[in-house]
């Protein structure tokens, strides 16, 4: 490639020497005969330029991707991403040579027809031939490239597999937050958007059961390496995007309206970071749909372990009943016994503490009469 | 020959011919009913807006290249947006990506280019004494000058201007407590928009009425020079899709001000549960791009219109494939309208829409090749005379096609999930829609000045400004795609506060600085451009040899633009460099029958014809100026 490089840069040079030459001489041509009607003011001069346009954007393109290639994204580390990253760079190949066939043609023509004194064009508005081969030329290479696209893409948005890892992530004004169904249940309980306060972010329904081991992050999302993930994906006030960068994945979070994304990530935390040689690497979920003013700052880390290694951050989790005791107090009088259940890592050492603690549920919350009916 | 024959002698007599009550002064040149004054009118608030939008590109360019750089001078401008750190604000800098977008595309591209060149071009290439609706004519123009005066107020406001993004997406452009720019700026903008889109209709329907009723005696549709086509089928596309707009716009009105429920589902926002519930954000979506695609296209289009003519009389042969060209319009234009939801594949709606809607996009890239491959073919083996309105269009073309490939990518929805919202898609559509549009809107000022203002621009200064503008564009633009292929988000304020966008500050700066100069640069055009209305060389009778009718009439075109009887039309509009011809034009209405040496064998057969053109004459109108 360098090498290649250096060739056109040469040529670029020579042409470019050639082209003063050319100009200076034109120059002084002008000087001398100012008559020198016919032909039209600067075009030698212009239609040097093509050329010159022509070799300067060849090696400038070339010698810019060379260096600009190492600050792209490394290689996807997801099973589809791999798949549109070489889908992307097999359809690059082929619109790179038809967009400098055309424009090699368009500047050539144009400085090899420039206006030459007693030149006449010609004359040839039409050849149905040559037309029909370039409609259909197009024609067909477009219609590999939707075919392949199109694959990819079912692929990509067919339902995920049943045993794929269910994470809740909602957008807000401006960051993340994620839910996980918990270890027990591995269901994600039910939300409504009326529950949001301070505490409940997500508005978690603790009237249904499958909510009471869920529990949330705000600042880190952990996924299992090799295994099907499924994003649930919701916004609890305008536009998201999840965006992440490194498994190619992006998909809008919509108030009203969830949306989803599966994926198989194949590269842990740790392989990445060995394989760039930066120790410091993250994976990285960040918003692409404009949110406001923090925009630009609505990083999440995403960390990607070995199935052991997360399903033992699973289990370290508080639940969201744990860190938010009060909140017993929603829960409906005939399911309190099970949402208790999920207390009790609490430690047995305080059994106290737990009946404290909803007394002081019902103090605060006024859920007086469910709680007492418990006891 | 044809130079005599062909009423381009009567510039002499123009004076005497002037209509005898002279109009006043606001009659004439502010609430004018002539469409050449209309359309500088267009143009001149298309050029003020310009200006103002792209420097505000250059400042958010600033914060994006030299994320550091202290600002504190340009506080005699921006005020309170700069902070005491010498800092822009965040907020500001969105409201400014936003107004940069919304100017550029509504108001200088699809008014300054479509408002300007059909108007002018209109009666005077289709041979009529006016627009259909004079009065019409005039109230667009000055609906849009309202539109215009009330999204300029609405910069100076103290929350600032409408601060969404040009798409305006709702919840947070519904929600006054979203965002700052969704308050006041947002309800000037909907307001300004509104305007706007009655501006367009009504200036949309004159140029439909115009080009099906007022052509001249014997201007058949296949005889229309192929700018009026492309402005004839970007007002009827503009005539369909504005409409959709306006209802979108008008219920984001009602969702702000009347409590429907619209866009607005299950919203929680400052702590406050809002009662919304049923509406949908990608109802608006739908809407807005079924307006937002054709927009492209009612942007794109009249700039190929305008390149077509050029490129064939500069090349000084026919344009290749005339009937190709126009069905390419029409197949684009169709298209245009059923591609819309290709800016949504990953807003969530159905896998199964968005295949469709992939197919569908990647057809509109057969008639853009055709159109590409035409216009190179135009060139080949032509006789090239690089005024700055030919450089302007070869350049058109060159990024027609860099920036139209890369559409491919875009438009296939698997590749799109990771490119969407990306630097990818900024660098894609401001080669092909923005620059390309924008050398449509040079070539065109260049090529026509002489019809407009009686005088030249100076060449060496336009083809200066050629190589200037087009180097920076591609400087600007290109290195953008690497950025965008790194996955750098659209509408960051800043990208440290990622790690994988920590990369490319150096090529961020690079772009930065070549934005400036390119900006810079159009000064150039500026000066060139308001010195040569007053002190530019006066231009002969027909400076390019062009041979579309607007070149008959005066050099300075009074009011019914053609003295006496319009002059019919006999031949299509590109006969250059015709066989045996003595000169390497013939212009339209010059009759097959003055012209034996170079008449191929049907149209021999056409001679017939012409006493039966020449007797046409409805109601009169092409006998005397009104």
């Amino acid at each position: 490639m360098v090498y290649i490089v250096g060739i056109l840069a040469l040529v670029f040079l020579v042409l470019t020497i050639t082209v003063i030459v050319r100009m200076q001489k034109v120059l002084k041509g002008v000087k001398s005969s100012e008559t020198g009607e016919g032909l039209p003011q600067g075009n030698r001069w212009n239609g040097a330029m093509f050329i010159l346009f022509l070799v300067f954007a060849l090696v400038a393109s070339t010698w810019s991707f060379l260096v600009a290639e190492k600050d792209f994204l490394p290689e996807a580390s997801s099973i589809h991403g791999r798949r549109t990253d070489d889908l992307f760079w097999f359809s690059m190949g082929i619109l790179t040579i038809a967009c400098i066939v055309v424009n090699f043609l368009l500047f050539f023509f144009s400085w090899k027809y420039q206006y030459k004194k007693g030149n006449k064009a010609t004359f040839y508005p039409e050849n149905h031939k040559l037309e029909l081969i370039w409609t259909v030329i197009p024609a067909v290479v477009m219609a590999t490239l939707v075919f392949t696209g199109w694959r990819a893409w079912s692929d990509i948005t067919s339902d995920a597999p049943k045993d794929s890892e269910v994470v809740e992530i909602v957008g807000k004004q401006f960051g993340w937050i994620v839910r996980y169904p918990g270890v027990n249940d591995k269901k994600l309980g039910n939300y409504n958007y009326k529950l949001i306060d301070a505490q409940n972010e997500l508005g978690i329904d603790l009237s249904d059961e499958f909510s009471f081991d869920d529990f949330t992050n705000p600042s880190e999302m952990h996924i299992p390496v090799n295994k099907p993930v499924l994003l649930k994906i919701r916004a609890r006030d305008v536009l998201h995007s999840v965006f992440i960068p490194h498994l190619r994945v992006k998909m809008d979070a919509v108030p009203g309206m969830p949306t989803r994304f599966w994926f198989v990530a194949d590269k842990t935390t740790n392989e990445m970071r060995a394989e760039l040689g930066n120790p410091d690497f993250d994976y990285e979920i960040a918003c692409t749909e404009i949110c406001g003013q923090g925009h630009f700052g609505m990083r999440m880390r995403l960390v990607i372990e070995d199935e052991v290694s997360y399903r033992k951050w699973c289990a370290e989790q508080k639940t969201f009943l744990q860190t938010y005791p009060d909140y017993l107090a929603k829960v409906p009088a005939n399911l309190k016994a099970k949402a208790l259940q999920y207390m009790p890592t609490q430690t047995t050492e305080s059994t106290e503490t737990t009946p404290a603690d909803s007394t002081s549920v019902d103090a605060a919350s006024g859920g007086a009469g469910t709680s007492a009916s418990l006891r | 020959m044809s130079v005599v024959e062909t009423g381009i002698g009567t510039t002499v007599h123009a004076e005497e011919h002037e209509h005898h009550e002279e109009q006043n002064f606001w009659r004439k040149y502010i609430f004018s009913e002539d469409h050449k004054v209309i359309a500088k009118q267009y143009l001149i608030t298309g050029i003020m807006w310009s200006v103002i939008g792209i420097a505000m590109s250059v400042v958010f360019r600033i914060q994006l290249g030299f994320p550091n750089a202290n600002l504190s001078w340009l506080k005699p401008v921006l005020g309170q947006w700069i902070n005491d750190t010498g800092q822009l604000d965040p907020n500001f800098y969105l409201a400014l990506v936003t107004m940069h977008g919304t100017i550029m595309v509504f108001f200088v591209l699809t008014a300054g280019l479509s408002g300007t060149f059909s108007n002018f071009l209109i009666p005077l290439q289709i041979g009529a004494r006016d627009m259909a609706s004079g009065f019409l004519n005039m109230l667009s123009y000055w609906f849009f000058f309202t539109a215009s005066v009330i999204m300029f107020s609405s910069l100076f406001l103290q929350t600032g201007p409408a601060a969404g993004g040009w798409v305006i997406y709702p919840p947070l452009s519904a929600l006054p407590q979203a965002h700052i720019g969704s308050q006041m700026g947002m309800t000037l903008w909907l307001v300004s928009m509104t305007l706007f889109i009655v501006s367009q209709l009504l200036g949309g329907i004159n140029y439909i009425t115009t080009v099906i009723n007022l052509r001249t005696r014997g201007m058949a549709f296949n005889r229309l020079p192929l700018t009026i086509w492309a402005f004839f089928i970007t007002a009827i596309l503009g005539l369909i899709s504005f409409p959709v707009l306006l209802s979108a716009a008008l219920l984001l009105i009602f969702d702000r001000h009347f409590g429907t429920s619209f866009y607005l589902s299950e919203i929680y926002i400052n702590g406050e549960a809002l009662p919304n519930v049923g509406g949908s954000p990608i109802l608006f979506q739908h809407l807005f791009w079924f307006l937002g695609h054709p927009e492209v296209y009612i942007v794109l289009l009249p700039a190929l219109g305008i390149t077509s003519e050029i490129i064939a009389t500069n090349s000084r042969k026919p344009i290749f494939g005339y009937r190709a060209m126009i069905a390419s319009l029409i197949g684009i234009a169709f298209l245009s309208f059923i591609v819309w939801a290709h800016h949504m594949f990953v807003t969530g709606m159905n896998p199964f829409l968005g295949s469709v809607f992939m197919f569908l996009t990647l057809i509109i890239a057969v008639p853009s090749a055709v159109k590409a491959f035409n216009y190179t073919t135009t060139l080949w083996r032509g006789n090239l005379v690089f005024t700055p309105a030919m450089l302007f269009s070869i350049g058109l073309v060159s990024l027609f096609v860099t920036g139209g490939l890369t559409g491919i990518i875009l438009g296939n929805s698997a590749l799109d999930i990771q490119l969407h919202d990306t630097y990818f898609v900024v660098a894609h559509f401001h080669i092909v829609m923005g620059a390309a549009s924008a050398f449509g809107l040079f070539a065109g000022v260049y090529h026509w000045f002489p019809k407009m203002f009686g005088r030249m621009m100076n060449n060496t200064l336009g083809q200066i400004h050629f190589w200037l503008t087009f180097t920076g564009i591609y400087l600007v633009f290109f290195p953008m795609h690497y950025i965008g292929i790194a996955g750098f988000p659209r509408r960051y304020y800043q990208f440290t506060t990622y790690n994988f966008s920590s990369s490319f500050t150096d090529l961020n700066a690079f772009i930065s600085v070549a934005a400036i100069l390119s900006f810079l640069a159009q000064f150039i055009f500026l000066w060139n451009f308001f010195y040569s209305i007053f002190k530019g060389k006066k231009s002969p009778q027909n400076p390019w040899r062009s041979n579309t009718l607007e070149w008959t009439a005066p050099i300075n075109p009074g009011h019914g633009n053609w003295v006496g009887e319009i002059p019919p039309v006999y031949r299509w509009p590109y006969d250059y460099s015709k066989p045996g011809a003595p000169e390497d034009f013939i212009p339209q209405n010059v009759p097959y029958s003055q012209t034996p040496e170079s008449n191929l064998p049907h149209e021999n057969e056409e001679i017939a014809m012409e006493k039966v053109i020449e007797a046409q004459n409805f109601n009169d109108q092409f006998k005397e100026a009104h």
